[in-house]
């Protein structure tokens, strides 16, 4: 076949399965003018789980920053038992159905769970947790490549120069995997805002209380409401196209 | 002065180190030299405080550092690859050591500039490590180990990454700073040719033992074993023993203790002229002697001459 034969079919493959779906998007949401999308967007439910997406994704993805540099560290500088059985459950949330996961997390902590506690499941915590569970893996993957490929020999030079393991961690280690961070988080946000099935199983819906974005969409679609499913959907596509264009501006520093 | 007292490492199935004890005598320039795989290396990092012992002690002045970090010995090390902080400048790199102890920023400035001097590197100041040659970066790598003003300056394999003329260049420039800023110094090598020129004492390691611990004249005059009148310059067989081929004397006429030869090979090596002999009896051997010595002997390929030991005191062990 020809080279443009070829991008022809790739390209055709794409419009078809991406580029119009999400286009439908866009065009059903504005169907009925700039105005009705906005107000659909406005109400206060929609705020609510606008800022509920927010938030949530704005704990997560800290912490999961923090426990995944501890944990790439770990895993690509230290020897220890059990580090081949950390290396394997990192990647638990990846091939682990996230519906699954909000099931899981309801049997530990919900009513009848072992650490039962009120205030977890149904409100924000519980929702935190799952997307913190869902969203584990991108940092860990994304730093430890980058800290095998640098080797410990700028550590150890620190070291030998006085520095003491929070001087290294901070003058090296960081600015050396800050570009695998950057990208990690990236990833992992992406994931945190659009996150369904682990959310919905732990969250109970309550409209203006534990709906996320992804939730107040299925809910308007449910409802027979399509502008504001289809108006909704556009803010989650853009703040994800927001996310994807962080990415390619890392891609090309670290390129 | 540094002293290694009885120091043992294995990793894994190997054993690194195998009960050394060398000491280092403040001010000197010491190699330590051997084939890879040897243990110089190890011994080295044992001493900087990178690598703990299984067994033994490590001194510095009497004091017993075998547990202390290495950031709390004293040390400037250079890696082998020199470890350039790669996300910072030349002058960042070499202020580390001095910023991570809080000194004062006028003081780090100085202190940085007179380094950059000392090493050649102040033009260079603003650049980034990826922007140097090997050569400079060797040199920042060796003014931010100086930086922190070290009791002991550790080198790994310094020269080896360069090409030979770098090399050649560095290691006068590097004598010269010993003379210069008088740090006790000690260097991993596995070029005889480099511990000879720059080291006032050689350790010669092999198999993790100390093979002899000497003068470089020492070492090469009077080795103590066969491994180490190996390793440390050419050497050919006479008699079941090694002798250095530069103690075989050619005679054109029969000698005491001379024996008959004939010369297989002449290879003139500019001021160097080589002969491959072979005896009536015994093994064949190689003598070294000077362009002027072979013109004198007439020597050519064919030729029968008689060979001997120089009788002055050569090099030899027995050969096993």
């Amino acid at each position: 076949m020809s080279r443009i034969g070829l991008r022809t079919a790739a390209l055709g493959y794409l419009a078809a399965l991406v580029l119009v779906p999400v286009g439908m998007v866009f065009y059903r949401a504005f169907e009925h003018g700039f105005a009705a999308a906005w107000e659909a967007v406005t109400t206060p439910q929609a705020q609510h789980a606008f800022y509920l997406t927010v938030l949530i994704a704005a704990i997560a993805v800290p912490a999961n920053a923090v426990f995944g540099v501890i944990a790439a560290i770990l895993l690509a500088r230290r020897d220890f038992p059990g580090k081949r059985l950390l290396n394997a459950l990192i990647d638990l949330p990846f091939a682990v159905s996230p519906i699954v996961v909000g099931l899981a997390l309801i049997l530990v902590w919900g009513r009848d769970g072992w650490f039962a506690m009120t205030g977890v499941i149904f409100s924000l915590p519980g929702m935190v947790l799952a997307t913190i569970f869902i969203s584990l893996p991108f940092v860990v993957r994304e730093v430890i490549p980058v800290l095998e490929e640098e080797g410990n020999e700028q550590e150890l030079a620190a070291s030998t120069l006085g520095g003491n393991a929070w001087q290294v961690f901070r003058r090296i280690t960081l600015p050396t995997i800050r570009w695998g961070l950057a990208y990690g988080i990236v990833l992992s946000s992406a994931r945190a805002l659009g996150e369904f099935g682990a959310v919905s199983a732990v969250s109970g819906r309550i409209s203006g209380r534990t709906e996320t974005m992804t939730l107040y969409v299925e809910d308007r679609f449910q409802s027979f409401d399509l502008t504001g499913a289809f108006a909704a959907s556009v803010v989650l596509a853009l703040l994800a196209m927001a996310v994807l264009a962080t990415m390619l501006l890392l891609q090309r520093r670290t390129a | 002065m540094i002293r290694v007292e009885g120091v043992s490492k294995q990793f894994e199935e190997t054993k690194a180190l195998d009960g050394v004890s060398p000491s280092v005598p403040d001010g000197s320039l010491t190699a330590l030299l051997g084939p890879s795989g040897g243990g110089k290396t190890t011994l080295l990092r044992v001493i900087a405080g990178l690598e703990a012992p299984d067994t033994g002690r490590v001194l510095f002045d009497g004091d017993d550092v075998t547990r202390a970090p290495a950031r709390h010995r004293g040390i400037g090390f250079v890696f082998q690859h020199y470890a350039p902080f790669k996300h910072m400048t030349v002058e960042d790199n070499v202020a580390f050591g001095l910023t991570v102890r809080k000194r004062p920023k006028p003081e780090i400035a100085r202190r940085v500039h007179e380094l950059l001097e000392l090493v050649g590197l102040d033009q260079h100041h603003q650049r980034k490590p990826s922007e140097l040659s090997g050569g400079q970066r060797q040199r920042m790598a060796l003014a931010r180990a100086l930086a922190v003003e070290p009791r002991v300056l550790l080198l790994d394999e310094p020269f080896g990454a360069l090409d030979v003329r770098v090399r050649e260049e560095l290691r006068a420039w590097l004598r010269r700073l010993h003379e210069q800023i008088d740090v006790t110094t000690v260097f991993v090598t596995h070029d005889q040719e480099e511990a000879m020129e720059l080291a006032e004492q050689v350790v010669v390691i092999n198999h993790g033992r100390v093979e002899q611990c000497a003068a470089p004249h020492e070492v090469y005059d009077n080795p103590a074993n066969e491994f180490v009148m190996g390793f440390v310059g050419p050497v050919t067989r006479v008699n079941g023993h090694l002798v250095r081929p530069h103690d075989i004397q050619i005679l054109s006429q029969p000698g005491e203790a001379a024996k008959e030869a004939v010369v297989t090979r002449l290879l003139r090596l500019g001021f160097e002229v080589r002969a491959e002999l072979l005896p009536a009896e015994g093994d064949p051997l190689i003598a070294q002697l000077s362009r002027a010595e072979a013109e004198e002997l007439e020597l050519a390929e064919g030729q029968i001459v008689h060979v001997r030991v120089d009788p002055a005191q050569p090099a030899r062990v027995p050969a096993h």
